[in-house]
C-alpha cells in the first residue's frame, strides 16, 4: 500500500469563537483525535464505550463525518475493522476503553498482524497520574501488544494527539500493512491544546522499501525465461498491494501457472485456465504437486507459511526461489531465496514484466502444461455425498457461491467450513474472500461480515461460518440488526468443532475428544441435543432465522436470504458430521504425501 | 554459535528496551550482553548488543529489529574493525599477607584500586574480555566475593561514524 498517510488538508478545521485569525484553534485531546480521524479520511469507525474512553465518546456523539458502529463485544469491534479494510483496502478503526476493553480487542490485533491488515486500534488509559498503580481498569496495552502490532503508542499529552495518529496511521497502510495501538490516556483527552494540521511525523526509523533493485529484477526475468516448470507463487500481498491487474498481464505474458494461497483467493480468478487452485494443506492437488515438481518459484506476496509449505526441507526440492516481498524480514526467513526482492508486489511486478518482455524469451513449458493438465484431470477438486442422509457442507458451499456470484463477499470462519468455502466457492476477484489465515481465529465471520458489509454497502456479504465459531461471536447479530447492516450467515452446523473432529477421527484412533457441541440435528440415527437452537436465536436478535435439513430446500434458502434485506439472515443448515476436507497433506510430512481423498495418494513422479 | 556485536542505533523512546528484549526473547534468539546509553545527538540512544547466533538466525535478528519503528540503524562490528571493551568491578577478599601481591597484579594488568578496606579492595577493569577474564583467573585464588560487570561497549575503527555506516544486507 503506497497510498499517502496523511490527506491533504481539505477543509479548514472549526475555528473557535474566541480565537483570532489564523490561530490554531484550540481543542481538548479528545476534539483532537475526532478531528484528526476526519482529516485522514476516516468515515466508520468500530467500538464501545467506557470510563478511560468516555471523554472522546462525547465529542466523536456530534461527528456528522464519522459514522459510530457500537458493537457488543470489542473483539467484534476488531474483528470488524479488519473486515472493513481487508473488503475496501481503507483501515478499519477499532475503538475501545482501557483494561478489559483494550484486552478484548488482543484477538482482533494478533490476527491482524498475522494477516496483514492495516487497522487502527484506538484506547482509552487511565489518568497519566494513574498509570503504574494497578488503578481501576488499568492495563499496559502498550505493552501487551508490542509483539502483535507493527508499533504501539501511548498518548499523554493533548497536543501530541494529531502526530501520534497521523503516524499510527502511516505506519499501518504503508509498507507491509498491519494493526497500530494507540492508547490515550484520560487527562490526554480531556486537556486542550492548539490543533494544528498537517502535524509533523517524524518517523526516522520507518522507511519502507517499495521499489526494487533492477539488479535483482533482471534476474528474476532471466530465470523466468529459462525455466521449465515455473509457478507463480501468490500470497496476500498482492490483494494488500491491489495488483491484481499486474499479476493477470505477467501471467499471461509468461502462460506460467498460477497458484493462490488461502490469503491471495480472489487475487487472480479462479476461472482462468492458468489458475490451478490453492496450495497447501487443504490445497488442490494441482497447485500442491506444480509446486512440489517445479523448477522455479516466483512468490508474489507470500511467505512459505508452515500450512503451505508442509516439511520444509522436502518442499519443492527442484525449485530456485524468486522472493518477492515488501517486508525483508519475510525473505529467507524459512527458504533460501535465489533471487530476493525487497518492494510493493504491484511495482516488481510492473518491472518484472518489461524486464522479462524487454529479454524477449519464450519459456518453453509445453511439457510442464502437459503434466498439469494431467493432474488437473485426474485430481479435479471435488466430494462425495454423505452416507448418513445429512446434507453435504461442500455441496451448500458450492451453491451459495454459484447463486451470488463474484461480486458477493464472503467472510468465513476457520474450520472445516473455512477450507470447503476456499475451495469450493470460485473468487474472480480480490477482496472478495476474507478470512483469518495466520492467526486461526474462531468466530472471525460474523463481525468481519459485518465489517465488510458496513465498508461496501452495495455488495451482498457472507458468512461462511462453523456452529463452533458461530458460538464465539453470535452477539453481533445484534449490532446488525440495530445498524441496518443486513449480513447473511450460513451456518455450516456439524454440530462440532468439525477440523478437530477430522483429526481426531485421523489421528486419535477416532477418539472424539471433547468436540460434540449438540447444535444438531433432533431425529433420526446422528440424533444429538440442539442447544442453542439457531433459528430461535437468530429471531431473538431479530434476524430471520431458516433451517435447513434437506437438499431440495437448500435453493430456495439462500435465495430467501439473498432477497432478505431489512435484516440480517441466519440459515442452519443442518450438515453430516462425517463430511471431511480433503485433499489434505498430514501434519509434519512433504507435499508429497499429499493424499486426495483418505488413504488415497495421487501418482507422484519420483525424480 | 558465534559471538557478534551489534550496534543499534535507536530512538530514546518509553518501552524501546522491552521492544528490543521481547523481540530477542519472542524469536528465541540469546543476549549475550547488554549496554544502552545516550548518543552525541540528542534523542538517540545507543545499544551495543552481543548475541551468539550462526549467520542466518543473525539475518533475521537484525531483519526484524529493523522492523521496529523506533530502530533507526544497525551495524554489526568486526572485532579486527572496531574497539571492543568490557568495564568490571570486582571485589577481592585481602589480608596483609596476600594485599601487596593482589597490588601487583593490579598494575599488570593497568586496572585500578578505587575502594580499599581492612579486608577486602574493589579493583576497576576495562578491557577486552580476554584481558578481563585473564585478571578475574589471577584474582581468584585471593577469593572474589562480588563482581558487577557492564555490557560490552564497542565503536568502529576510524573516522567513520555509525551514522554513516549501512549495515551489510
Amino acid at each position: 500500500m503506497t497510498a499517502p498517510a496523511i490527506p491533504a488538508p481539505d477543509a479548514p478545521a472549526p475555528a473557535p469563537p474566541s480565537a483570532k485569525k489564523d490561530a490554531p484553534p484550540i481543542l481538548t485531546g479528545s476534539g483532537q483525535v475526532l478531528a484528526t480521524l476526519e482529516k485522514l479520511g476516516v468515515t466508520d469507525v468500530f467500538g464501545i464505550p467506557g470510563g478511560a474512553i468516555m471523554p472522546f465518546y462525547d465529542e466523536l456523539m456530534a461527528s456528522t463525518a464519522i459514522r459510530h458502529i457500537l458493537v457488543r463485544h470489542e473483539q467484534g469491534a476488531g474483528h470488524a475493522a479488519e473486515g472493513y479494510a481487508a473488503a475496501s483496502g481503507r483501515v478499519g478503526v477499532a475503538i475501545a476503553t482501557s483494561g478489559p476493553g483494550a484486552t478484548n480487542l488482543v484477538t482482533a490485533i494478533a490476527d491482524a498482524y498475522m494477516d496483514s491488515v492495516p487497522m487502527l486500534a484506538i484506547t482509552g488509559q487511565v489518568f497519566s497520574t494513574s498509570m503504574g498503580t494497578d488503578a481501576f481498569q488499568e492495563v499496559d496495552i502498550t505493552g501487551i501488544t508490542m509483539p502483535i502490532t507493527k508499533h504501539s503508542f501511548l498518548v499523554t499529552d493533548p497536543a501530541q494527539v494529531p502526530a501520534t495518529l497521523a503516524a499510527a496511521h502511516h505506519i499501518a497502510t504503508t509498507g507491509r500493512p498491519g494493526p497500530v495501538l494507540v492508547d490515550i490516556t484520560k487527562d490526554a483527552q480531556q486537556k486542550s491544546a492548539p490543533f494544528i494540521w498537517p502535524p509533523k511525523v517524524d518517523l526516522p526509523g520507518y522507511r519502507p522499501v517499495t521499489k526494487a533493485h533492477g539488479k535483482q529484477i533482471l534476474s528474476a526475468a532471466e530465470l523466468l525465461g529459462a525455466a521449465k516448470r515455473p509457478v507463480l507463487y501468490v500470497g496476500g500481498g498482492v490483494i494488500r498491494a491491489e495488483a491484481s491487474a499486474e499479476l493477470l498481464q505477467l501471467a499471461e505474458l509468461t502462460s506460467a501457472p498460477v497458484v493462490t494461497t488461502l490469503m491471495a483467493r480472489g487475487a487472480f480468478p479462479d476461472s482462468h485456465p492458468q489458475h490451478l487452485g490453492m496450495p497447501g494443506m487443504h490445497g488442490s492437488v494441482p497447485a500442491v504437486l506444480a509446486l512440489q515438481e517445479s523448477d522455479l518459484i516466483v512468490s508474489l506476496g507470500a511467505r512459505f507459511d508452515d500450512r503451505v509449505t508442509g516439511k520444509v526441507t522436502d518442499f519443492a526440492p527442484h525449485a530456485k526461489i524468486v522472493h518477492v516481498d515488501i517486508d525483508p524480514a519475510e525473505i529467507g526467513k524459512i527458504r533460501h531465496a535465489d533471487v530476493p526482492i525487497v518492494g510493493d508486489a504491484r511495482e516488481v511486478i510492473v518491472d518484472l514484466i518489461d524486464a522479462f518482455r524487454a529479454q524477449g524469451a519464450t519459456p518453453d513449458i509445453a511439457e510442464w502444461w502437459t503434466r498439469l493438465e494431467q493432474l488437473r484431470v485426474n485430481y479435479p477438486l471435488g466430494y462425495s455425498e454423505p452416507e448418513d442422509g445429512l446434507l453435504s457442507p461442500q455441496h451448500i458451499i458450492q451453491r451459495i457461491g454459484e447463486l451470488s456470484g463474484p461480486e458477493a463477499v464472503y467472510a468465513a470462519g476457520v474450520g472445516q467450513h473455512q477450507m470447503w468455502a476456499a475451495q469450493f466457492i470460485d473468487y474472480e476477484r480480490p477482496h472478495a474472500w476474507l478470512n483469518s489465515g495466520g492467526a486461526g481465529t474462531m468466530g472471525y465471520a460474523v463481525p468481519a461480515a459485518m465489517g465488510a458489509k458496513v465498508a461496501e454497502p452495495g455488495r451482498l456479504v457472507w458468512a461462511i461460518d462453523g456452529d463452533g465459531c458461530f458460538q464465539m461471536t453470535n452477539q453481533e447479530l445484534a449490532t446488525c440488526t440495530i445498524n441496518d447492516i443486513p449480513i447473511k450467515v450460513a451456518i455450516i452446523n456439524n454440530s462440532s468443532l468439525g477440523m478437530v473432529r477430522q483429526w481426531q477421527t485421523l489421528f486419535y484412533d477416532g477418539r472424539h475428544s471433547f468436540t460434540d457441541l449438540n447444535t444438531g440435528h433432533l431425529d433420526g440415527e446422528n440424533t444429538t441435543r440442539m442447544v442453542p437452537d439457531f433459528v430461535k436465536l437468530a429471531e431473538a436478535y431479530g434476524a430471520l432465522g431458516i433451517r435447513v435439513t434437506k437438499k431440495e430446500e437448500i435453493d430456495a434458502a439462500i435465495q430467501l436470504a439473498i432477497e432478505t434485506n431489512d435484516r440480517p439472515v441466519v440459515i442452519d443448515f443442518v450438515v453430516s458430521r462425517d463430511a471431511m476436507v480433503w485433499p489434505m497433506v498430514p501434519q509434519g510430512v512433504g507435499n508429497s504425501q499429499v493424499q486426495y481423498a483418505r488413504d488415497h495418494a495421487p501418482a507422484w513422479e519420483e525424480e | 554459535m558465534s559471538h557478534h556485536v551489534l550496534s543499534l542505533l535507536v530512538e530514546d523512546k518509553p518501552g524501546l528496551l522491552t521492544r528490543v528484549a521481547g523481540l530477542f526473547a519472542r524469536r528465541g534468539f540469546n543476549i549475550n550482553s547488554l549496554a544502552v546509553g545516550p548518543t552525541e545527538i540528542e534523542g538517540l540512544s545507543r545499544i551495543t548488543v552481543v548475541v551468539d547466533v550462526e549467520e542466518l538466525p543473525l539475518e533475521q535478528v537484525t531483519k526484524q529489529l529493523n522492523k521496529l519503528v523506533n530502530v533507526i540503524k544497525i551495524v554489526e562490528l568486526d572485532p579486527s574493525q572496531s574497539v571492543q571493551r568490557e568495564h568490571l568491578l570486582i571485589k577481592v577478599r585481602v589480608d596483609n599477607t596476600t594485599r601487596s601481591q593482589i597490588l601487583e597484579a593490579v598494575n599488570l594488568f593497568r586496572a585500578r584500586v578505587v575502594d580499599v578496606s581492612p579486608d577486602a579492595l574493589v579493583i576497576e577493569v576495562t578491557g577486552d574480555s580476554g584481558k578481563v577474564q585473564a585478571l578475574l583467573r589471577v584474582l581468584e585464588p585471593y577469593g572474589i566475593r562480588e563482581i558487577a560487570q557492564s555490557g560490552l561497549l564497542a565503536i568502529g575503527r576510524g573516522g567513520k561514524s555509525i551514522t554513516e555506516r549501512v549495515y551489510k544486507s
